[in-house]
C-alpha cells in the first residue's frame, strides 16, 4: 500500500496529528447563549406563553388583513337589519316602493263633550289592517263608536305580547288629535313578527278611555327592488318581481344600533384599540422605566427633583389636558383624534411606572451583586441596563400587561363622556360602551367587543407571565 | 426624620403651585368658556358678564388674582352651581368620594394581598389558575360595565329576596357604600393580586430566604416575616397613587349609583368649562395626591429596612 | 414549565407543612383584614345619615323621584335650565299659572287686565311668603329689575324685554329704576309695555317673572338661593331639605293660599343621576315613582308589562346651515340638494326608535296653537319628498355656481350626547350614500360646541330649540337677522318683515298668516332642515295619579298629583291612565 492507501478517502491521513488551535480548545461544546437567546429558548418552552404569542399574532393579522378578507364597509348602515343578532342571513320579499298614505277620514260623529269622563267613551269598532302589513308600514283603520259621546282623538298602542291578561297595551306608537281621522300608519322600527295593536279614544282633555280594541298583525319583511340593487343583493331591478324572495346581506356577528356590520367594525375598531393599547402602553411604560431607573439609580437631589416632577405630572387633570392636546395638535374636525389621545396618554401616564421602578431600583441598589459589579468597575449605564432593569422585569411586565387594557379602557372612557375617537371611527371601547346600553335586549353588541378585549388582555397577561419567567435574571441563575 | 418631612412638605407646596399654574393656563387655552349658554346673548351683555366674573382682565392679571385668592384658601364661586363656593363643594363632596375610595382601597388591598399570596403559594395549581382567570376577567372588563352589571345584580337580588338587601343607589347608610365600593375596587384588586403574586414569586428565590431556611428558621416565620413582608413592598408603592386614582376616578361609579361625590363635579366642570371648579378640584386633588405620595414614602421607610429616608 | 416547577420547589422546600401553615397564616391575616374592614365600615357609618323610602307612600302622601342633575340655579332671575325650572315651578308662583288642563289661571294675581301697551294686576290678599309676609306688587318689580340689571348678568333677561325700558336697562343704557312698572299700594301692579305683545299673558307664568322678597334677598348677602334656607317660597311647596348633589326634598307649603287643593305632602327627589339605566334600575327596585325610557330599554319595559306613556316635550331639532361669508352652505342649490335627501321619517322610525318623536316637517311643532285650532292643521307645512336624482342635479348646479369640480367635505358640528352621536353618524352616512357628499363630524362637549356655534366654526350644526312660551313666536323669530340665537347668521328681509308683523299685530289671523309666511320661507329657501320634534316615553307607578306633563311650563308638574292607596281594583294597570290628563296636549 502506498501512503495514499492509508487515507480514508477524504485525503486526510489516518493518523496524522490533529491540528491544535488555542481558540478551538476553549470552545465549549454547548452553544453560548446570550441573555436574549436564553430568554427566547425558555419562552418557547412555556406552552401557555407560546399560545398567547400566537393569539397576539393572530389579533394583529385580524387587524391588518381582516378588512381585506371581509370586505364590508364598517360605516355602511343596513337600516333594514338594525341590532340583528348573530346568525344566518334572513330573507325578504320584494315589494313595491313605499308610497305615502293619505290616511282614513271619517265623517265626524258626535262632537267631544268636555263634561264627559274619559271612561264613558266607548272603544272604536272594526279595527282592521289596511293592505299588507310589512316592515315598511302597518296601516290600521277603525270606526268610531257612533252610539257613544265623541272622542277628541285617538291613541294607538303596540305590544309584542298579548295585552289581554292585564291590559298592558305596550308602546304608545301613535296619537291622533283629530276625531275624524280614523286611520293610523305605523312605521316605527317594524320587525318581521307578530304585533298586537290597540286603539282607544281620548276625551276632550286628552285623557284616555279605558275601553280599547285590539288587533294582532303579522308583519312580513319586505325590500324594494331598488333597495335590493343598491345594497348589491340583486343585479337588476327589472329581474325582480314583487313577491320574489331576496336574501339580505349576511352579517356573521350581527349588526349594531345603526345596522352596521359588527365583524367589519371589530376589525376596524381593533386598529384603534390595539394601536392605542399597545403603542401608548409600551411607550409610556418604557419611558417610565428609564425615568424611574434614572431617579432610583442617581438618588439624592436628582432623585428628589425627578420624583417631584412625576408627582406634578400625576396630579394634572387628564381630561383637561386631553382637550388641550387636541387643540395643540390642531385636530381638524372630522379627524379621528387618535394622535392627541396617544400623546396625552403617554405624557400623563408614565409616572406610576416610574415610581414603581424607582422603588425597585432603590432596593436593588443595595444588593450585593450590584456592589460587586460596581467594584469591578462597571459603568452606571451598564449597571442599570444589565443588572437593575432585568431584575425589575417581573414588576415591569405586570405593569405592562395592565397598561394595555387600561389604555384601551381610557379610550373607552373618553368615548363614554364624548371625547373619544371621532365617529364613525369604531373602537372596541366605544363599541362596548354602546353595547352596554342594550345589554339586556341585544347582548351581542356588548359581548363581541368585550370578548375581543378579554382575549387581548388574556393573551398579553399569559405572554407577560411567560416573558417574566424567561427574562427574569434570577430564574436564569437557578438553571 | 422631622427635617425630611418638612422638606418634603415644602417641595409639595411647590409642586401644587406648578399644578395650579399649568392647569390655569391649559384651561384658558381651551376654547369655550363658562359664560357660553344655550341662549345666545348680545355683545354688550356678554361684556357685562365678563366684567362681573373678572374675565375681561388680561390673563396674567387673572392668574395673579387667582394665586392671591388661592393663597388665602379662597377658590371662588362656581359658574354652574352659581350660588355655591368652590370650597363648600369640595368640602361637601370630597368626604363622600373619600369614604367610598377608602373602602374600595381597603377592599382592594386586602383582597389583592391575600389572593396574590395564595396564588403564589399554589403556583400553577388549581387555586392559582382559578384566581388568575378571575383576575383577568377583572381587568378585561371596563369599569362602566362592572358598575352597570353590579347595579343590575342588586336589582335582581332584591327582587328575588323580596326586600332591599342593598340599595340600588344613592347615599346615606353604610349599606349604600358596599356595592359601589366593591365595584370601584375590583380593578385595583385585580391589579394588586397580580402584583403581589409576581412579587411573592420573585422573593421566593431571594438569597435571604435561602439563608433563613439554611439557618433552620421555622417555615411559618420565614413566610410571614421575610417572604410576605418583602413581597408587600411593591404593593405599598402603588397604593399611594391608587388611593388618589380611586378617590378621583370614581366618576362612573358615582354616576351609576347616584352618589354625590366630587368625581362627578369634576367631570361636569370640565364639560361645562366651569373655571373655578376645575381649578379648585385640580389644586385640591393635586395637594391630596402629593400628600399621599409623601405618606407612602414615609411608610416605605418603615416597611423596608433597606430604604432609609435621608 | 420547568421554571415554574423549580420555583415551586424553592417555595416548598418542605412543601406540605409550609402550605398548610402559610395558608393558616393567610387565613388569619384575612380574618384580621375583614375585622378591620368591618371597623372601617362602622367608622364610615358615623359619617352618613339614613336611608330612603319607596317610590310612592300612600300613608304619608310622599312621592320619591330622581333628578338628572343638581338644580344649578334656583335664583329665578338667573335660572336657565329645566331642572331648576321644575323645582321653581313647584315652590314659587308668578302672577299667573297653568292648571291641570294647561289653561292659564290666576296665580298671585286675582284679576288682571292686559291692554295693547299696558297691563294691570290685582294681587290676592292671601298670597304670602313662607315667612308669613304678604307677596306684594313691589316683590315683582324688585325681581324684574334684578333680572334686567346688567350687573346680575341674567341670561334670560330678554324675556322681560316686552316690559317698557326693559331692553335699555339690560344694555346698561338706563338704570333698573327706569323700568315702567309701578306698585299702587301693595296689591296693585301696573306695567307698561314696550309695544303690543299679543302673548304677554303667556309670559307671566315663566320663572323670570316670579317675585322675590327684597328684604330677604338683601339679608342673604349674595347667598340667595344657595341653600334651602336661603330662599323664601310662595308656591304650593317649599324646599324642606337640600343635600347638594344628593337630594332635594319638597314639602307642602301650609301657607300657600290654595293649600287645600294640594294633595301631596312631599315630593322627594332622593337621587341625582343622569344615567338612564341607573334611573330605570331605581324604578325597577320600586325606589322611584317615575322614569323615562329610551330606545334601548323599551323591550325590557314591554316584558315587564308596564304601562308606557308618551309625551311630546315641545322641542324641535334641526340642522342649521352657516350663512357667513365664504361658507359653501350659503349656496341655495347645495342646501336644496341636502333637503331633497333628508328623510326625517327614516331618522325617527329607524334610528331614534322612540314613540312620541315626530318626523320633522316644520320649525313650528304640531302642538302650537294657531288662530282657532292647531297652527299646523290650519297652515300645513310644505313637504319635500326624497328625490335623489333631483338632489344630485342641484348638487351639480351648486358646484357650477361655486366654480368647483369636486365638492369639499362639510363640517357638521354636534354635541357629545348619545343621541347626537347616533344622529350625526346617520346623517353622515345619508349624505354620503345619497349625494356622495362627505361630512366631517366635529363632536364637541357642551361649552366648546357653544363657543364654535357663536364664532361660526361650522358648515352645518345639529341644534335644537325648546319653547319659552306658548306662542308660535317662540320659534318664529329664531331666524330673524337680529336674533343672537340665529347661529348661522341667516338674513332675509322678507322673513324679518313677516316676524315683525307677527310680533306687533294683535290680530290672531294676521299674526298666524305671517308665521305661515315664515314657515314657507324656511322651507323654500332651505334655511334649516328639520329633523324631528322630540318626544319621550316614560313609566310611572300606577298608584301615582294626576301628574301633568307639558311642553311649556313646569314639567312634570306634581301640583295636582295624588297617591292612591294600593290594592284598589281601579288600579288595574290599563283601566286607568293616571297622568293622561292633558298629556301631549300643551295648552288647553
Amino acid at each position: 500500500m502506498s501512503e495514499a492507501d492509508m487515507t480514508t478517502g477524504t485525503g486526510v491521513p489516518s493518523f496524522a496529528p490533529v491540528p491544535t488551535s488555542a481558540t478551538e480548545a476553549q470552545v465549549i461544546s454547548r452553544p453560548s447563549l446570550s441573555y436574549w437567546q436564553d430568554a427566547w429558548r425558555r419562552l418557547k418552552a412555556n406552552r401557555r406563553a407560546l399560545i398567547s404569542l400566537w393569539i397576539v399574532v393572530g389579533l394583529l393579522l385580524f387587524t391588518v388583513f381582516g378588512p381585506f378578507v371581509w370586505r364590508v364597509d364598517p360605516d355602511d348602515q343596513d337600516l333594514d337589519q338594525i341590532s340583528k343578532p348573530l346568525g344566518p342571513a334572513s330573507a325578504a320579499t320584494v315589494a313595491t316602493a313605499f308610497e305615502p298614505w293619505a290616511g282614513v277620514y271619517n265623517t265626524l260623529g258626535p262632537l267631544p263633550d268636555t263634561s264627559v269622563a274619559a271612561d264613558r267613551l266607548l272603544a272604536p269598532a272594526e279595527l282592521v289592517a289596511v293592505g299588507e302589513a310589512t316592515t315598511q308600514a302597518v296601516r290600521l283603520s277603525w270606526q268610531p263608536n257612533r252610539t257613544a259621546r265623541g272622542a277628541s282623538g285617538w291613541r294607538v298602542y303596540r305590544n309584542l305580547y298579548d295585552p289581554a291578561p292585564d291590559h298592558a297595551l305596550g308602546l304608545p306608537v301613535g296619537e291622533i288629535l283629530n276625531p275624524a281621522e280614523t286611520g293610523f300608519e305605523d312605521r316605527l322600527d317594524l320587525e318581521p313578527r307578530r304585533y298586537f295593536y290597540s286603539v282607544l279614544p281620548l276625551d276632550a282633555w286628552g285623557a284616555e278611555s279605558s275601553n280599547y280594541i285590539t288587533l294582532s298583525v303579522d308583519v312580513k319583511r319586505v325590500i324594494t327592488a331598488e333597495e335590493a340593487v343598491v345594497k348589491g343583493l340583486a343585479d337588476d331591478a327589472l329581474e325582480l318581481a314583487p313577491g320574489d324572495s331576496v336574501e339580505l346581506a349576511f352579517h356573521p356577528l350581527g349588526t349594531d344600533y345603526l345596522g352596521r356590520d359588527m365583524l367589519a367594525r371589530l376589525m376596524h375598531g381593533a386598529r384603534v384599540s390595539l394601536f392605542i393599547g399597545i403603542v401608548a402602553s409600551f411607550v409610556y411604560v418604557a419611558f417610565g422605566i428609564l425615568y424611574g431607573a434614572a431617579a432610583g439609580f442617581a438618588g439624592g437631589r436628582v432623585d428628589q427633583l425627578l420624583m417631584r416632577f412625576a408627582d406634578f405630572v400625576v396630579a394634572l387633570p387628564f381630561l383637561l389636558f386631553m382637550i388641550l392636546f387636541r387643540i395643540l395638535f390642531g385636530v381638524e374636525s372630522g379627524d379621528s383624534g387618535i394622535a392627541p389621545m396617544l400623546v396625552a396618554m403617554v405624557l400623563l401616564s408614565w409616572p406610576a411606572t416610574a415610581r414603581l421602578v424607582r422603588g425597585q431600583i432603590l432596593q436593588i441598589r443595595e444588593e450585593g451583586y450590584v456592589g460587586a459589579a460596581r467594584l469591578l468597575g462597571a459603568r452606571s449605564v451598564w449597571l442599570v441596563m444589565r443588572h437593575m432593569i432585568p431584575n425589575t422585569m417581573g414588576v415591569i411586565l405586570v405593569t405592562l400587561t395592565f397598561a394595555v387594557p387600561s389604555a384601551i379602557f381610557t379610550e373607552a372612557f373618553l368615548s363614554f363622556i364624548g371625547m373619544g375617537v371621532a365617529p364613525p371611527t369604531p373602537s372596541w371601547g366605544s363599541m362596548c360602551n354602546e353595547g352596554l346600553k342594550t345589554m339586556l335586549t341585544t347582548p351581542h353588541e356588548l359581548i363581541a367587543p368585550a370578548l375581543f378585549i378579554s382575549i387581548t388582555v388574556l393573551a398579553f397577561n399569559l405572554l407577560g407571565d411567560g416573558l417574566r419567567d424567561a427574562l427574569d435574571a434570577r430564574m436564569r441563575s437557578t438553571e | 426624620m422631622g427635617r425630611y418631612i418638612l422638606r418634603r412638605l415644602v417641595q409639595g407646596v411647590i409642586t401644587v403651585w406648578f399644578i395650579a399654574t399649568a392647569t390655569f393656563f391649559a384651561m384658558h387655552n381651551v376654547p369655550g368658556d363658562p359664560l357660553q349658554s344655550d341662549k345666545a346673548v348680545s355683545a354688550e351683555i356678554r361684556a357685562n358678564l365678563e366684567a362681573r366674573y373678572g374675565l375681561d382682565k388680561p390673563l396674567m392679571e387673572q392668574y395673579f388674582i387667582y394665586l392671591a385668592n388661592m393663597a388665602q384658601g379662597d377658590f371662588g364661586i362656581s359658574f354652574t352651581q352659581q350660588n355655591r363656593e368652590v370650597n363648600d363643594i369640595i368640602a361637601e363632596h370630597f368626604r363622600i368620594s373619600a369614604a367610598l375610595g377608602i373602602l374600595a382601597i381597603a377592599f382592594a388591598a386586602l383582597g389583592g394581598i391575600l389572593w396574590g399570596a395564595l396564588t403564589a403559594l399554589y403556583r400553577n395549581r388549581l387555586p392559582d389558575i382559578v384566581i388568575m382567570l378571575l383576575v383577568i376577567l377583572g381587568i378585561s372588563v371596563p369599569g362602566f360595565v362592572f358598575a352597570g352589571l353590579g347595579q343590575l345584580g342588586v336589582v335582581n337580588l332584591n327582587a328575588a329576596l323580596g326586600f332591599t338587601l342593598f340599595p340600588v343607589g344613592g347615599w346615606g347608610t353604610v349599606s349604600h357604600m358596599i356595592v359601589p365600593a366593591l365595584v370601584l375596587g375590583l380593578g385595583t384588586m385585580a391589579f394588586l393580586t397580580r402584583l403581589m403574586r409576581s412579587s411573592m414569586l420573585e422573593i421566593a428565590n431571594a438569597d435571604f430566604l435561602r439563608t433563613a431556611r439554611a439557618k433552620g428558621l421555622p417555615a411559618n416565620r420565614i413566610f410571614r416575616k421575610h417572604q410576605l413582608r418583602n413581597a408587600i413592598l411593591p404593593v405599598v408603592t402603588v397604593l399611594g397613587p391608587s388611593i388618589a386614582a380611586i378617590t378621583t376616578g370614581g366618576f362612573v361609579v358615582e354616576l351609576v349609583f347616584a352618589i354625590p361625590g366630587l368625581g362627578r363635579y369634576f367631570v361636569q366642570a370640565v364639560q361645562q368649562s366651569d373655571y373655578t371648579v376645575i381649578m379648585g378640584t385640580t389644586v385640591f386633588y393635586g395637594a391630596f395626591l402629593v400628600f399621599m405620595v409623601i405618606v407612602v414614602d414615609i411608610i416605605y421607610g418603615f416597611v423596608d429596612p433597606r430604604v432609609r429616608l435621608e | 414549565m420547568r421554571a415554574g416547577l423549580l420555583a415551586e420547589g424553592v417555595v416548598g422546600g418542605t412543601r406540605a407543612p409550609l402550605d398548610r401553615g402559610a395558608l393558616l397564616q393567610l387565613l388569619g391575616l384575612g380574618l384580621a383584614g375583614v375585622v378591620g374592614l368591618g371597623a372601617l365600615l362602622a367608622v364610615l357609618s358615623l359619617w352618613t345619615g339614613s336611608g330612603a323610602a319607596d317610590g310612592v307612600d300612600a300613608a304619608t302622601s310622599t312621592v320619591t323621584l330622581a333628578l338628572s342633575e343638581e338644580p344649578p340655579q334656583l335664583d329665578a332671575t338667573r335660572t336657565t335650565d329645566q331642572v331648576s325650572g321644575r323645582i321653581l315651578g313647584h315652590v314659587m308662583e308668578g302672577l299667573l299659572r297653568y292648571d291641570a288642563r294647561n289653561r292659564l289661571v290666576p296665580g298671585v294675581a286675582e284679576i288682571w287686565e292686559i291692554g295693547e301697551t299696558s297691563a294691570s294686576f290685582r294681587l290676592r290678599a292671601d298670597a304670602v311668603w313662607s315667612n308669613g309676609e304678604p307677596v306684594t306688587a313691589h316683590d315683582f318689580i324688585f325681581a324684574w329689575q334684578k333680572a334686567l340689571d346688567p350687573a346680575n348678568a341674567s341670561q334670560y333677561a330678554f324675556i322681560l324685554y316686552p316690559l317698557k325700558n326693559g331692553e335699555a336697562i339690560n344694555r346698561g343704557q338706563l338704570p333698573p329704576s327706569a323700568l315702567a312698572a309701578r306698585a299702587e299700594g301693595d296689591r296693585t301692579l301696573v306695567v307698561e309695555l314696550e309695544r303690543p305683545v299679543p302673548y304677554f299673558a303667556k309670559l307671566l307664568a315663566f320663572p323670570t317673572y316670579f317675585p322675590i322678597n327684597e328684604a330677604f334677598y338683601r339679608s342673604r348677602e349674595g347667598r340667595y338661593a344657595a341653600d334651602a334656607e336661603d330662599l323664601l317660597y310662595n308656591g304650593p311647596f317649599t324646599i324642606a331639605r337640600w343635600v347638594h348633589g344628593a337630594s332635594v326634598r319638597l314639602e307642602k307649603n301650609q301657607r300657600y293660599w290654595n293649600a287645600d287643593a294640594i294633595r301631596l305632602n312631599a315630593i322627594d327627589y332622593a337621587y341625582i343621576t343622569s344615567d338612564a339605566n341607573a334611573s330605570l334600575n331605581f324604578y325597577k327596585d320600586g325606589k322611584i315613582a317615575m322614569t323615562g325610557l329610551n330606545s334601548e330599554n323599551l323591550r325590557d319595559a314591554l316584558q315587564n308589562r308596564w304601562n308606557i306613556r308618551r309625551f311630546t316635550d315641545g322641542s324641535v331639532f334641526f340642522m342649521e346651515f352657516n350663512y357667513r361669508e365664504g361658507r359653501l352652505t350659503r349656496n341655495w342649490h347645495l342646501r336644496r340638494a341636502m333637503q331633497l335627501v333628508n328623510d326625517p321619517a327614516e331618522l325617527v322610525y329607524k334610528v331614534i326608535k322612540v314613540p312620541g318623536n315626530l318626523p320633522g316637517a316644520s320649525l313650528f311643532p304640531v302642538w302650537l296653537k294657531g288662530v282657532r285650532g292647531y297652527f299646523r292643521q290650519e297652515y300645513p307645512a310644505p313637504t319635500t319628498r326624497v328625490n335623489e336624482a333631483e338632489a344630485r342635479r342641484h348638487l351639480e348646479l351648486a358646484k357650477e355656481q361655486l366654480g368647483l369640480t369636486e365638492m369639499p367635505s362639510l363640517v357638521m358640528l354636534t354635541g357629545d350626547s348619545d343621541s347626537a352621536n347616533k344622529q350625526s353618524e346617520y346623517y353622515q352616512n345619508v349624505f354620503k350614500r345619497r349625494l356622495g357628499l362627505d361630512i366631517k363630524i366635529d363632536r364637541q362637549i357642551f361649552k366648546q360646541r357653544l363657543a364654535k356655534m357663536t364664532s361660526g366654526e361650522f358648515d352645518i350644526v345639529m341644534a335644537g330649540w325648546g319653547p319659552d312660551y306658548d306662542d308660535p313666536m317662540t320659534f318664529g323669530d329664531l331666524f330673524a337677522s337680529w336674533n343672537e340665537n340665529n347661529r348661522g347668521r341667516y338674513a332675509n328681509a322678507e322673513l324679518d318683515a313677516a316676524v315683525d308683523t307677527a310680533r306687533s299685530s294683535m290680530d290672531p289671523k294676521v299674526r298666524m298668516d305671517a308665521m305661515a309666511e315664515v314657515q314657507r320661507i324656511l322651507h323654500e329657501d332651505a334655511v334649516v332642515l328639520v329633523n324631528y320634534e322630540r318626544g319621550s316615553v316614560y313609566v310611572a307607578n300606577p298608584q301615582l295619579k294626576g301628574v301633568v306633563r307639558r311642553a311649556v311650563g313646569t314639567d312634570p308638574d306634581f301640583t295636582h298629583a295624588w297617591i292612591e292607596a294600593p290594592g284598589q281594583p281601579s288600579d288595574l294597570a290599563a283601566t286607568e291612565h293616571p297622568s293622561a290628563e292633558a298629556e301631549g296636549h300643551a295648552g288647553g
